[in-house]
């Protein structure tokens, strides 16, 4: 009986953030869920508490991370970046691919892939259009680099930061561990990404229209100094011992502090709390399916230990599950299991969560119900382009970046 | 006669001078650009995989749909400027090869240039011109958007090639 409610309950609160119902937002959805499996007694009182008591300080990291990247974004880092990306092209199409895939790496990794998608995209698409050439091959990239670029750093990616405490390693070791990995997933969303579309990056260059002068555009310092400083304390965390999570909040409130939001809401809205709340909620009702067979079910398929094979398969055991049920909840179910072969089980864990979703778009489960939300909004989106480069690029790459991963561990 | 230009991103200069010098001087011309819907989705909408995440804080300056319009009206005005005659401007975002042939359908010749590779092959034609030529319902002009290599420096196949 437990079982059935506990799943029900997670269930419910992956199809409500989904479908983003007006009247029953994910949040409230989860939030209840999580009441309900702890009414039941699907999940102990004690359990609950344990539970929040985990995901409390990497919910406060996420917090300060998207501050911070808001904080970016009011400096005009991302603008700057377009002007940037739109000078270094020099109106070629493929040398303006090459800036892309720098300024989305770099900021997956640095600011993580929320700052890609919502805040970079638009801007890549912008600086394409304005060219002109055409925007496909540059916006097909973002959206492909906030995944499998976000490999690199503990702060990448919000899976990263749930499993960076099971990976019992420290940032500059998770970082060092990720580069090769990283650079693998880079090097081939290029190989593939080029060839895809030769077509639209085939164009003879223009020459400027008269009254634009190609001057360097001038970058926000106090910004990009505060961003580099975060870094570099995360970088000595462990030397130091001040947690990192500090100097994450250390340069949020360094950039709030220098341009402050318009209002007290304004800054409250970019931490997203809904969105920390859900996924506080989230971490309960996983838990409870957790201990109610899910575990034992994920662990029968999961294989165990540090060898190629068998982190290739939790790399794609990882992918599935990600594309079954998304990946965040993948990362809360599968963290628990591979959390005894750390660093090298979780880290594979880790490749096969983040690169896995560039497979179907969202999630398979949740392509159904999207699908039929955006033709409720009367827009007529062909996704089969994103299918098929993902076809291209997630096989390759579970197994080259694993692979360098295993190379890794045999150095670091 | 009714002359429909297909210009994108890529090849519109090319594009506009053969048709300003091969499309009759009594037709009536309208300059053609189609947005792709998947690329403005992908740009403007994070999508529920950001799951539980809301929507983009609104953003100050105008929306991806409003950049991608304002961009193609802008393309197609410089256009119609180096076509240099009169000539009615459509814009219109979905699926490319889709849009291209519902705006052809009405119309007597169809200008469009190849998308692929600048060689002579197959390739030379990209997938979206490929399919637009092969279902035109009207005459269809395909223009080179850059002048291609001479036939000395075409891959004949072998029953072709002649013994030297």
């Amino acid at each position: 009986m437990n079982e059935a409610i506990a799943l029900i309950a997670l269930a419910a609160s992956l199809t409500a953030a989904v479908a983003r119902w007006r009247r029953a937002p994910d949040w409230a959805v989860a939030v209840a869920a999580a009441v309900v499996v702890v009414i039941v007694g699907a999940l102990s009182l004690h359990g609950a508490r344990t539970a929040l008591g985990r995901l409390g300080p990497t919910v406060g990291f996420l917090a300060a991370l998207l501050v911070l990247a808001d904080g970016c974004r009011r400096a005009g880092v991302f603008d700057a970046l377009g002007a940037l990306m739109a000078f270094g092209s020099r109106r070629r199409p493929r040398r303006l691919m090459g800036v892309v895939f720098l300024a989305a790496a770099t900021t997956t990794a640095v600011l993580s892939l929320d700052a890609t998608i919502v805040l970079l995209t638009p801007i890549v698409f912008a600086t394409a259009a304005r060219l002109p050439t055409s925007p496909r091959p540059h916006v097909y990239a973002c959206s492909h680099l906030a995944n499998s670029a976000s490999l690199l750093l503990p702060v990448s990616n919000l899976t990263n930061l749930l499993a960076f405490t099971a990976c019992g390693v420290s940032f500059t070791r998770f970082a060092a561990l990720m580069a090769l990995p990283w650079l693998v997933a880079i090097a081939i969303e290029w190989v593939v990404l080029s060839r895809v579309f030769a077509d639209d990056l085939r164009q003879a260059a223009e020459p400027a229209p008269a009254g634009e002068d190609a001057t360097r555009p001038h970058l926000p310092a106090f910004a990009l100094t505060v961003v580099a400083l975060t870094l570099v304390g995360f970088g000595i965390s462990s030397i130091v011992g001040v947690a990192p999570v500090w100097f994450a909040a250390a340069g949020a409130v360094a950039l709030t502090l220098r341009r402050p939001p318009d209002s007290v809401g304004a800054l409250v809205s970019a931490a997203e709390p809904t969105f920390l709340v859900f996924v506080l909620a989230l971490g309960v009702v996983v838990t409870a399916a957790g201990v109610n067979g899910l575990s034992s079910v994920v662990d029968s398929v999961t294989p165990h230990g540090s060898s190629l094979l068998a982190l290739l398969g939790v790399a794609a055991v990882s992918a599935v599950l990600a594309n079954l049920v998304n990946n965040l909840p993948a990362t809360l179910i599968i963290v628990a299991v591979v959390s005894a072969s750390a660093p090298a089980g979780v880290l594979a864990m880790l490749i096969g969560v983040n690169v896995g979703p560039n497979l179907t778009y969202v999630g398979s489960l949740a392509t159904l119900l999207w699908r039929r939300i955006v033709h409720a909004h009367d827009e007529d989106v062909d996704l089969g382009e994103f299918l098929k480069l993902g076809a291209l690029t997630v096989p390759a790459t579970l197994v080259a970046a694993t692979a360098g991963l295993w190379l890794a561990l045999q150095v670091f | 006669m009714r002359a429909l230009i297909w210009i994108t991103e890529s090849s519109w200069q090319a594009c506009v001078d053969q048709a300003r010098a091969l499309v009759p001087a009594d037709a009536d011309v309208t300059l053609l650009h189609v947005a792709a819907s998947d690329v403005e989705y992908l740009a403007g909408h994070p999508g529920p995989g950001r799951l539980g995440r809301r929507r983009p804080p609104p953003p100050k300056g105008p929306s991806v749909r409003e950049i991608g319009e304002a961009e193609a009206q802008a393309l197609l005005e410089r256009a119609r400027t180096r076509l240099g005659r009169a000539a009615q401007l459509s814009a219109r975002r979905g699926r490319i090869e889709r849009e291209v042939l519902e705006a052809a359908e009405d119309c007597d010749l169809l200008v469009l240039a190849r998308d692929g590779e600048p060689r002579r092959e197959p390739k030379s034609v990209g997938h979206y011109a490929r399919f637009v030529v092969d279902h035109a319902g009207c005459p269809v002009l395909l223009v080179w958007s850059e002048p291609p290599p001479g036939l000395d420096q075409m891959h004949w196949p072998p029953h072709l090639r002649r013994d030297t």
